[in-house]
């Protein structure tokens, strides 16, 4: 594509709007205790809460990806009535505040929930407080992302080459692995990556389906939202650490998230 | 800013030059409506504090005084018709005396504990000194029925997953040295901190917390209490203060005053709250 030139109003209003996102990360560089930043992050409590943030954003998109192929590919190939309908419920926790999310998972996996009270009645389970929670926690928010990302892009395939496929005797999970998800290879690791970004900065179901149990379900921004008041200097540090670990996966990203698959 | 935008459209014609201004200009008017907005000052206008009890009042106050603040708030704008609005941001004290050092804009700070007023104190932010208005006392709530049959501080240690408030918030700590002075260690993958009490209470009333420590105010019809022992409980002092940097001066001494007078020392009462002495 030829190289657009760019017009002086819109490099200005573009070069404020960047400005106004540079700042408050440029702000937490230069709020951070440099000399101390490095036996900070090694203090117990922030080495548990990364690991913990490290062990259940992985689960979750884990999940994410293996629960929302399914889910994706039925949205986007198979017409069925209420498909709209369900779309929105799946997309639903995209614009849910999280905290309400945690109420809605209270209201069903709590030991008094509709689902949760026979889990723990008949199985023992209770997913509440455990590393399990924040992990559902995570997954419910995070989810969304992968099958909004996946859908689009199934959608958007030329579906002919499956159809060639098939008209060369090949049976239709052989189709899906070896045609379908190399063409949509690169939407699904973006989605995996959006998914994995969500779950790692979430707060409000976590903290309240999971609750705030260090080394349990006290993921990174729990302990950052408490440290702020005790420990500013560790939460600046563990904000950081988000900071650029979201950096480097969105630059990496690049534009492949935008292109077609 | 202009520096900049001459910069980037070094070969612009002069109709680009132009709303390249505009746009400069519109931005920096923006900014500048922004900044110039910060707080309960603007509502009475630039013009300066009058002497009366009047204007706007903003209040940080402990998630404990909930009920009674509201209450004292509708009593003193009925007391000073001047008052137009009393507005109050609830919150663990720790979070609202961090907020107010890094310059929110407050006039009254009513704290669950000393230490965080002396925080503000010691750096220059209180004007005059705090008066302690309130005292409070520490219970153990059970779900509803006590259905793990809770009845001292020791069965907290093998109840399940127990509620407590943030290690920085003042009903976190006063909780963690009453458990202290009864020998009581509970697992600490069995605790959940709270960001206040409120929300402590909630992980026991609403969410699957077997059990909690909130203050005696804070019970509800929702869960059940379990007395603490005098010997191992602990007296929260709650102590009010006027902000240095509050614009509304008269009206927040006015306020704490009202505070430790009759109507609002009877309001506190009747919440449950203990007198200051």
């Amino acid at each position: 594509m030829r190289p657009t030139r760019l017009h002086p109003t819109v490099a200005v209003v573009a070069g404020l709007v960047a400005c106004f996102f540079a700042l408050p990360l440029i702000g937490l560089v230069v709020r951070a205790q440099w000399s101390t930043i490095w036996s900070d992050l090694g203090r117990p409590q922030a080495l548990e809460a990364l690991k913990l943030s490290l062990v259940t954003s992985v689960a979750a998109t884990g999940a994410s990806v293996v629960l929302g192929l399914p889910l994706a590919w039925t949205l986007a190939r198979v017409p069925f009535p209420g498909r709209s309908f369900v779309r929105g419920l799946v997309l639903l926790p995209l614009v849910l505040p999280p905290v309400v999310a945690g109420v809605a998972l209270l209201a069903a996996f709590s030991r008094r929930g509709i689902v949760g009270e026979a889990l723990y009645d008949w199985l023992g389970i209770q997913l509440t407080f455990t590393t399990a929670g924040a992990v559902l926690a995570e997954t419910f928010v995070a989810l969304p992302f992968f099958v909004i990302t996946v859908e689009a892009a199934l959608r958007n395939m030329d579906t002919r080459y499956e159809s060639a496929a098939a008209t060369l005797g090949a049976g239709r999970w052989y189709t899906f692995r070896r045609v379908t998800v190399p063409l949509v290879r690169s939407s699904i690791v973006a989605g995996a990556v959006l998914s994995w970004a969500r779950a790692l900065g979430e707060f409000g179901a976590t903290i309240t389906f999971a609750g705030n149990i260090s080394g349990r379900t006290q993921t990174l921004p729990l302990a950052v939202y408490l440290l702020l008041e005790n420990d500013p200097d560790i939460a600046i540090a563990l904000s950081l650490v988000l900071v650029t670990v979201s950096m480097v996966v969105l630059v990496a990203l690049r534009d492949r998230w935008l292109e077609r698959a | 800013m202009n520096r900049i935008a001459s910069r980037r459209c070094a070969s612009t014609t002069r109709r680009g030059s132009a709303a390249v201004a505009l746009a400069t200009l519109a931005t920096l008017a923006t900014l500048c409506a922004a900044c110039g907005s910060d707080g309960p000052e603007t509502a009475s206008g630039s013009s300066p504090p009058s002497s009366a009890v009047a204007g706007s009042l903003t209040v940080s106050a402990a998630a404990s005084l909930k009920v009674p603040f509201a209450k004292i708030a509708d009593a003193f704008k009925a007391a000073n018709p001047g008052v137009t609005d009393v507005e109050i941001n609830f919150d663990a004290s720790s979070a609202l005396a961090e907020q107010i050092a890094n310059g929110a804009p407050a006039d009254v700070f009513a704290s669950a504990d000393t230490k965080n007023m002396d925080k503000l104190s010691s750096a220059g932010l209180l004007a005059g000194s705090a008066t302690v208005f309130a005292r409070n006392e520490l219970t153990i709530v059970v779900k509803k029925g006590n259905p793990k049959r809770v009845a001292s501080l020791g069965d907290l240690a093998n109840v399940g997953v127990v509620s407590l408030c943030g290690t920085e918030v003042p009903c976190g700590r006063y909780a963690d040295q009453v458990l202290g002075t009864a020998s009581v260690t509970i697992p600490p993958d069995h605790i959940t901190r709270g960001q206040n009490v409120k929300a402590t209470l909630a992980a026991v009333a609403e969410g699957d917390a077997e059990a909690g420590i909130v203050y005696v105010t804070d019970v509800t019809d929702a869960v059940d209490a379990v007395a603490i022992p005098e010997s191992a409980n602990v007296v929260a002092t709650y102590p009010a203060g006027v902000i240095g940097a509050s614009a509304n001066q008269e009206t927040a001494g006015a306020f704490v005053r009202f505070l430790t007078g009759r109507e609002g020392q009877k309001i506190m009462k009747d919440a449950g709250f203990l007198p200051p002495a």
